[in-house]
């Protein structure tokens, strides 16, 4: 990290903030809202063929022969290709390429890729797959992570040396065991995390053009278009230079839109073979099997902690579903133990974390990638814990809490933290004081706490080179346009970088446009994962808007005969503060520092300074700064029917500085709905034969308006030292506490300890007729 | 095959022949290049295609061209020019009801039936009207605070 990568909290003039703090609207708002706004299926090119994909109906079988012959001789089939004419494997993270475009000798789940066609429309290329005749050899399909665990044969990927194991990962910090034995109290038990899915409403597309001379453009509907450009040279064995990919509106992503995908190389090699732009459009059928949700966790934790509620040790063994695939799963697997030390202190701290393959679609990163399964294990534990030590569940969160400028058992530094005014702020807007424990018998209030990172310093592939980059470029007309590579997936962070630049150059946020997600005309940034884009892009913005700044400054003090102290761009205009009378528009001042100076330009990047502990893989999960979260949730059991209803959530986030607070609380709204849906309504499963028991929106519950709770988001700013202005992340955060907060809200509420997701009306049934004979037996 | 059916799309008349099971939603994204009704999952579940078809909120992905014959359409483009539309929709941009914005075409169009029928509907109204719009970012809250606004605003003398 150099000077450059921090700015400061303070507004860049010394006085109040002009842009950042108010709730402008979005940028691209209202083209959304009257349909003008064109994401990757809106796009559409002369002569465009259209792409289809032959999946595989088993779990897991070796592919003995494809015949494509029935297919091409089809009228108005262009191209047909299989695993033959991309045999080059790849993976989103370089030391697993473990995916192929198309299977080559084997599928390894029902809906993996065999073949691809591009015809003349849809129908055409539907009707060429029925025309593909595969032989496939059936076997043995691994379902259960624990078979996938102990027995390596037949592997799913049989050129890794650990059987079915993906990843292991065994860390300690302090001697747990010592701790465990001197604690006062623990507790210990089994947690299960199902899956879910992100389920974003534009399902994934790509549109491929190769033109004459040689150059392929694929318009992507990917949330890290970096990757993909890489991706994509790889396997087609084209030169990056030769390569651009463009991410138009997206419709939606949460961590599924993240890997590089089959749609996009499929496309981009038929485009190739016809010579015609292809397009390939995904089905919501086809977005299920692509998956990469959030991971199954089979949990075992215990926690230890003194008679007065203060943790001494956690011991935490987790089984990972992965699925058929790696995908992230190397830092999930670090991710599932490495995020759980805030935002509370432990003395001594174990994970031991397995990732196993399966017959089943591939898990990857969805919204609080692997650290919402832990958390929800844990902070479920922590409410047992208090329970057992006689402490109130916000109180015994207060005697853990470990405070700001400090560092966790494993090594990560943390700065800023504002979770003990998320906990006053969520206790205050709920009324807990007056309401826990004493509402009607049926009705809780629950609560958890969490933390997130802003951002990793680890780059999925080894670089120095600055993780966020921009450009800015100025017209004459007093018009700035940021060229960023980050992708705005609908959260905002185009607008993000507006108000920034607008804010540092004193101008109307509407005078700044944004370019992004393009590899010919935007400077690399890794893409919209981690929760790193406001961070990251954020500090490149105000870096390179400085720059400008100074030389525009500088032109116009130069012009003047006066110090550039007393030279500044506020309002639209440029002012001379010893001189009223003095003032130049942008647009004048502009055009006098590019007749001054040159044609006017400036760079700017961000880096993570030097992070994590110093130990194997010690840098994963360490991030520049993180985010804090309280929840309380209020809940109504109905014991006749088991059924559970979330009526209000109280989400308090400390998110930095909100550099525009409605789209923070957006975040926060959105996480807290994602999450009760994956509590109560959600479920990505398979049945006995590996096939996907719902792939479609009328199986996979997602909350419609009126299954959605009252949502109070609460905004929490502690100023980061390194977030541009003090900001942090909001997006990933603020999904953690719902889950665990509900299981104890239904404690308060029944009486019942629900450790098993997804809280389905049979195991409230179960948990409450498993308690009655007891509660009835204690006479009380 | 070329069967041929009369609709009025947007107030203008429209010719159209072809397969008359041809789904609505690819007449209007692919043959009238009105892309602003999104296919989200195309059996009827998200509510990103929503249209009105003489004035009733339906999914276009459900409806065969054929049914359409003789009657209007209206979809987000048709409804975008007038000023309950420069309204609502400013509302949902500054209440944070647009995210990823794939949803919200349908959302608007629902939204506009529903004002049409019940200028001053109350939260638990607007949330059953909405039911058949699936919203993945927003929790619906800034849709919902979108309408209060607008609503709001009207009740003020």
């Amino acid at each position: 990290m150099s000077a450059r990568d921090v700015h400061g909290v303070e507004p860049p003039w010394g006085d109040a903030f002009s842009v950042i703090g108010k709730p402008h609207r979005k940028v691209d708002g209202l083209a959304k809202a009257t349909g003008q706004a064109l994401y990757a299926d809106d796009l559409t090119l002369p002569g465009m063929l259209h792409a289809k994909t032959l999946r595989s109906p088993h779990a897991h079988a070796r592919i003995v022969s494809v015949d494509t012959s029935r297919a091409e001789a089809l009228e108005g089939v262009h191209g047909v290709i299989t695993g033959a004419d991309l045999p080059t494997p790849y993976g989103v993270i370089p030391w697993t390429p473990d995916e192929h475009a198309l299977a080559v000798d084997r599928v390894r789940f029902v809906g993996d890729e065999v073949a691809a066609v591009a015809a003349v429309d849809e129908d055409t290329a539907l009707a060429a797959l029925e025309l593909i005749d595969v032989t496939y050899e059936p076997l043995h399909a691994f379902l259960d992570p624990h078979e996938a665990a102990e027995r390596g044969e037949p592997a799913i990927h049989p050129a890794r040396k650990k059987g079915n194991v993906s990843k292991h990962v065994e860390l300690e910090f302090g001697d747990v065991e010592a701790a465990l034995a001197d604690a006062d109290v623990v507790v210990e038990g089994d947690y299960f995390f199902h899956g879910t899915t992100h389920a974003p409403i534009e399902p994934h597309c790509a549109l491929a053009r190769y033109s004459a001379d040689g150059l392929l453009t694929v318009w992507s509907s990917t949330q890290i278009t970096h990757y993909v450009h890489r991706t994509l040279s790889a396997v087609l064995g084209l030169p990056a230079p030769r390569i651009r990919v463009v991410q138009p509106c997206l419709g939606g992503a949460f961590g599924g839109k993240s890997d590089p995908f089959s749609f996009e190389l499929c496309a981009a090699k038929l485009a190739m073979l016809t010579g015609r732009p292809v397009k390939m459009l995904w089905t919501r059928e086809e977005v299920f099997y692509a998956h990469r949700g959030r991971h199954p966790m089979h949990m075992h934790y215990r926690t230890g902690a003194d008679a007065s509620g203060r943790l001494r040790g956690v011991d935490a063994r987790i089984l990972i579903d992965g699925g058929a695939y790696s995908s992230f799963g190397l830092v999930t697997t670090y991710y599932s133990g490495q995020l759980l030390t805030g935002p509370y202190d432990f003395p001594s701290y174990r994970f031991d974390s397995t990732r196993v393959f399966t017959n089943k679609p591939p898990c990857g990163p969805k919204r609080g990638h692997g650290s919402v399964q832990p958390r929800f294990a844990f902070e479920v534990q922590l409410d047992e814990l208090a329970e057992r030590v006689g402490l109130d569940g916000i109180e015994i969160r207060r005697v853990n809490f470990q405070g700001s400028d400090t560092a966790t058992v494993n090594g990560q530094r943390i700065t800023s933290n504002g979770f003990a005014e998320c906990l006053d702020a969520v206790e205050r807007a709920s009324g807990w004081k007056d309401r826990h424990g004493k509402l009607p018998l049926g009705r809780g209030l629950g609560v958890a706490g969490s933390m997130y990172i802003t951002g990793t310093n680890y780059p999925v592939y080894p670089n120095e080179m600055p993780q966020a980059g921009i450009q800015l470029k100025v017209d004459r007309s007093g018009l700035v346009t940021c060229f960023t590579g980050g992708n705005d997936i609908g959260q905002g962070s185009n607008s993000v970088v507006a108000y920034l630049v607008a804010e540092e150059l004193g101008m109307d946020h509407r005078d700044v446009r944004v370019v992004a997600a393009d590899t010919d005309l935007c400077p690399v940034d890794l893409g919209a994962y981690s929760s790193r884009v406001t961070f990251m892009v954020g500090n490149a913005a105000i870096d390179a808007a400085r720059k400008l700044r100074g030389a525009i400054v500088g032109a116009v003090a130069g012009e003047w005969a006066v110090p550039a102290e007393r030279v500044r761009m506020v309002g639209g205009a440029v002012l001379d503060l010893g001189d009223p009378e003095r003032a130049l528009t942008t647009a004048e001042a502009f055009q006098l520092a590019e007749a001054r100076l040159d044609t006017l330009g400036s760079t700017g990047s961000y880096n993570t300074p030097p992070l994590g502990g110093d130990y194997r893989g010690g840098s994963i999960g360490a991030s520049p700064a993180y985010s804090f979260t309280a929840h309380v949730v209020e809940a109504e059991v109905d014991v006749e029917t088991g059924r559970i209803t979330v009526s209000d959530a109280w989400i308090a986030h400390d998110c930095g500085r909100a550099l525009n607070p409605m789209l923070v609380a957006g975040q926060m709204e959105g996480s807290a709905y994602m999450g009760m849906a994956e509590a109560l309504l959600e479920h990505h499963e398979v049945n006995r034969f590996g096939l996907h028991a719902g792939p479609s929106l009328l199986d996979y519950r997602i909350p419609t308006s009126v299954d959605t709770p009252e949502l109070h988001a609460l905004i929490v700013e502690s100023l980061d030292p390194e977030g541009p202005y003090g900001a942090k992340e909001a997006g990933e955060g603020p999904l953690h506490p719902a889950i665990p907060a509900i299981s104890n809200a239904v404690f308060d509420a029944v009486g019942i300890r629900l450790r098993h997701l997804p809280f389905t009306p049979a195991k409230v049934l179960a948990a409450l007729a498993e308690r009655a004979p007891s509660a009835a037996g204690s006479g009380s | 095959m070329g069967e041929r059916s009369t609709f009025l799309l947007n107030g203008e008349e429209v010719v159209r022949e072809g397969d008359p099971m041809a789904r609505l939603l690819d007449v209007l994204r692919e043959q009238r290049r009105l892309t602003g009704t999104k296919e989200g999952c195309g059996e009827g579940e998200c509510g990103s295609c929503t249209v009105l078809l003489d004035g009733e909120v339906v999914c276009s992905c459900l409806v065969p061209i054929v049914q359409v014959d003789g009657r209007e359409v209206r979809t987000v483009e048709g409804l975008a020019g007038d000023e309950a539309h420069a309204a609502l929709s400013s509302l949902l941009v500054r209440e944070g009801g647009v995210q990823c914005g794939a949803c919200t075409p349908g959302v608007v169009v629902t939204l506009r039936a529903l004002l049409e029928r019940d200028p001053r509907p109350t939260r638990a109204r607007v949330r059953e009207a909405l039911a058949g719009n699936l919203c993945r970012c927003t929790g619906y809250e800034g849709i919902l605070r979108a309408v209060a606004a607008l609503v709001g605003r009207k009740e003020r003398p």
